[in-house]
């Protein structure tokens, strides 16, 4: 009997930390799929066109010029003024309001993210963790706005308190509440009896520490996947109430106000002034959709509806 | 039963009245909400009379159960643009909502069970992949700009659907006109196609990845084997074993699909120029017609709140392990 030695190779792996090899784990994957890299990339040109659009985009957003009125997309204009994707029914270059758009859909998404979440997650916290009547109370109420359709109190709020950026925010960041709540609150249940949990309350750290400090950090992954979801339906939402007059004031383009005012030129088979601004919204709320999936599949790896997914065969 | 339909009369009436008591304030937070109802250049005689007559002088609870006590008698006061009470003009354009809401509940039911079958039953195949692609990119295309471009290829390139108009059904048939409501009822399905088709197109998606997935997961378990290994034919395992038990998670999600459903007919509406609620709320927003937008919003949820009741009642006559 022989025994077959191999000569060890000098180790060359580097230590790395958790983090980054979770990032890196994030990365190989993402790119294996795809498709969410290609949706990482068009959001990386929205917010680039959000923050930056004053300074790139061509022309100014309200600058009006009646003699290019509904000029085709490709002109030339007067002055050096070249209209990519055409101008509007007020001779506005269409190319630079799609930019300033960009600026708006994403304050509005990730900021009403932010309030819902917030109010969500402190309310899941507080149910889950002291149970009771005060879980009755909050998880009846989100069951009360579950009930109805959101978009009619939106509505309602908006017609009442005028319209506004953050009227918008506000509105949109309430209507989100329910689900945040609900997920943490399940969450919090089960992690109240763990054992670190229970260790920390025999140290004696305050409830408030136990809550923020020791659950919280727990449960915030499942909640990324709900968030981006969620800016694609709080964009598509925003939208709606854009193209319902209600989004913000007329001076400050949307892509949902732009809509609105192409239904002016609809006989009068003016395309562009529909199809861009509504491109620019499929594309934007796709990529969050498509993030999204890959983000919950990724941190749940029992399902994986990627076509090409290395589990596929395994689960056959 | 009975008890059942009871219990969730009761939740619908406790929603019912939380609806109210957000309406309520969001009337309140306007700061004085009589300023809603006066003219710009009304005089400060002007104001006082009609903060007196809509009684917003009074204590807040007082208010709110006059508020009450007014909406139960479907009083949300006149339209401040129509000089009739409100709750008339939402009643006059809540049939053509219903058509539509119906109609696009239909669609997105009939349309999406087979497109998740077939998906689940091909899964990974190119007929899967394409499935799940347009479900992808129905939940992220804002319904009205779906209509919009409906508008622009079916109506105005191709000509062959109407770009708009409506052909009542609902509103003989309250009337009684029986034989007017069916001989309209092919130019109704007609005129429904394209703003059915873009309120649908979303939950149609939505739905088709939940049959999808909720169909691979009942295909994977013993009793689907054990039918299949008894020999029966493939279609009747998948009919009768596999889609019973698939679509039961599915009904559920679909009462809560109703509310994505209803805020897509508001928008749709203006597209089409549906002469429904969604164009009479658009209008009444440019007006600042505050007691018609109150009462189309309370008539909506009503209308929810029925149709998810009624989804309720179908899950548990096709789910026998409900008892009510």
């Amino acid at each position: 009997m022989s025994v077959e030695t191999i000569p060890s190779a000098p180790l060359k792996v580097r230590p790395m930390s958790h983090r980054r090899r979770e990032i890196r784990r994030a990365f190989r994957s993402m790119v294996q799929a795809k498709w969410p890299l290609l949706a990482l990339f068009v959001l990386l040109l929205v917010v680039f066109a959000g923050i930056f659009g004053p300074w790139i985009s061509p022309l100014d957003p309200n600058r009006q010029d009646i003699m290019m009125r509904l000029a085709d997309p490709l002109t030339e204009g007067r002055r050096n003024a070249f209209f990519l994707l055409g101008t509007d029914g007020l001779g506005r270059d269409v190319l630079s309001r799609l930019l300033y758009g960009a600026r708006i859909s994403l304050l509005v998404g990730v900021c009403a993210i932010m309030v819902g979440g917030t109010i969500g997650v402190v309310a899941g916290l507080v149910a889950g963790y002291f149970g009771g009547w005060i879980d009755d109370v909050i998880m009846r109420l989100g069951d009360i706005q579950l009930a109805f359709p959101f978009i009619l109190l939106a509505i309602m709020f908006l017609v009442i308190l005028g319209p506004g950026v953050m009227n918008i925010i506000i509105v949109l960041g309430v209507g989100q509440w329910v689900t945040y709540a609900r997920i943490v609150r399940a969450q919090t249940l089960s992690l109240r009896e763990k054992e670190y949990v229970e260790a920390a309350r025999a140290l004696g750290d305050s409830t408030f520490l136990i809550i923020f400090r020791t659950i919280l950090p727990n449960i915030i992954a499942p909640l990324t996947v709900i968030a981006s979801f969620n800016v694609a339906s709080v964009i598509l939402s925003e939208a709606s109430l854009s193209f319902l007059g209600l989004g913000v004031p007329p001076s400050v383009p949307t892509w949902g106000a732009m809509l609105a005012d192409s239904r002016d030129q609809l006989m009068a088979n003016k395309w562009w002034l529909a199809f861009f601004p509504g491109i620019a919204i499929v594309l934007t709320v796709l990529s969050f959709n498509i993030l999204g999936d890959w983000l919950r599949d990724f941190l749940d790896p029992v399902s994986r509806p990627w076509p090409n997914s290395p589990t596929k065969e395994q689960e056959q | 039963m009975w008890t059942f339909i009871l219990r969730r009369l009761l939740q619908s009436a406790i929603v019912i009245i939380g609806v109210t008591l957000i309406t309520f304030t969001a009337l309140q937070m306007s700061g004085d909400p009589t300023y809603l109802y006066v003219s710009e250049r009304a005089t400060a005689e002007e104001i006082q009379r009609t903060r007196e007559a809509l009684g917003f002088d009074r204590p807040l609870p007082e208010q709110y159960l006059t508020f009450l006590g007014n909406l139960l008698q479907g009083d949300f006061g006149n339209s401040l643009s129509y000089k009739r009470p409100a709750i008339e003009a939402v009643m006059d354009a809540l049939p053509a909502t219903l058509e539509l809401t119906i109609f696009a509940m239909m669609l997105a039911i009939i349309v999406a069970i087979p497109l998740g079958v077939v998906a689940s039953l091909n899964r990974g195949s190119a007929t899967d992949g394409s499935v799940m692609t347009m479900a992808m990119l129905g939940q992220s295309i804002p319904s009205f700009w779906l209509g919009i471009m409906m508008i622009m290829f079916f109506g105005l390139q191709l000509r062959i659907l109407p770009i708009s108009g409506h052909v009542p059904f609902i509103m003989p048939l309250i009337q009684g006109d029986f034989v007017r409501a069916f001989t309209n009822l092919p130019q109704t399905l007609y005129y429904l196609i394209m703003p059915g088709f873009a309120v649908a197109f979303y939950s149609i998606s939505r739905n088709a990845r939940l049959v999808r997935s909720s169909m691979l997961e009942v295909l994977g378990q013993d009793f689907v084997r054990t039918a299949r290994s008894k020999g029966i034919s493939e279609r009747a395992v998948v009919i009768h074993h596999a889609l019973r038990n698939a679509w039961l998670p599915v009904v559920t999600m679909i009462g809560l699909e109703f509310g994505f459903l209803i805020g897509g007919v508001v928008v749709v509406e203006i597209v089409f120029s549906w002469p429904g609620l969604g164009r009479l709320v658009f209008n009444a927003i440019n007006q600042r017609d505050i007691p018609v937008v109150q009462a189309a919003v309370v008539v909506l949820a009503m209308v929810f709140i029925a149709l998810n009741l009624i989804v309720d009642l179908i899950y548990a006559r096709i789910d026998p392990r409900v008892k009510l």
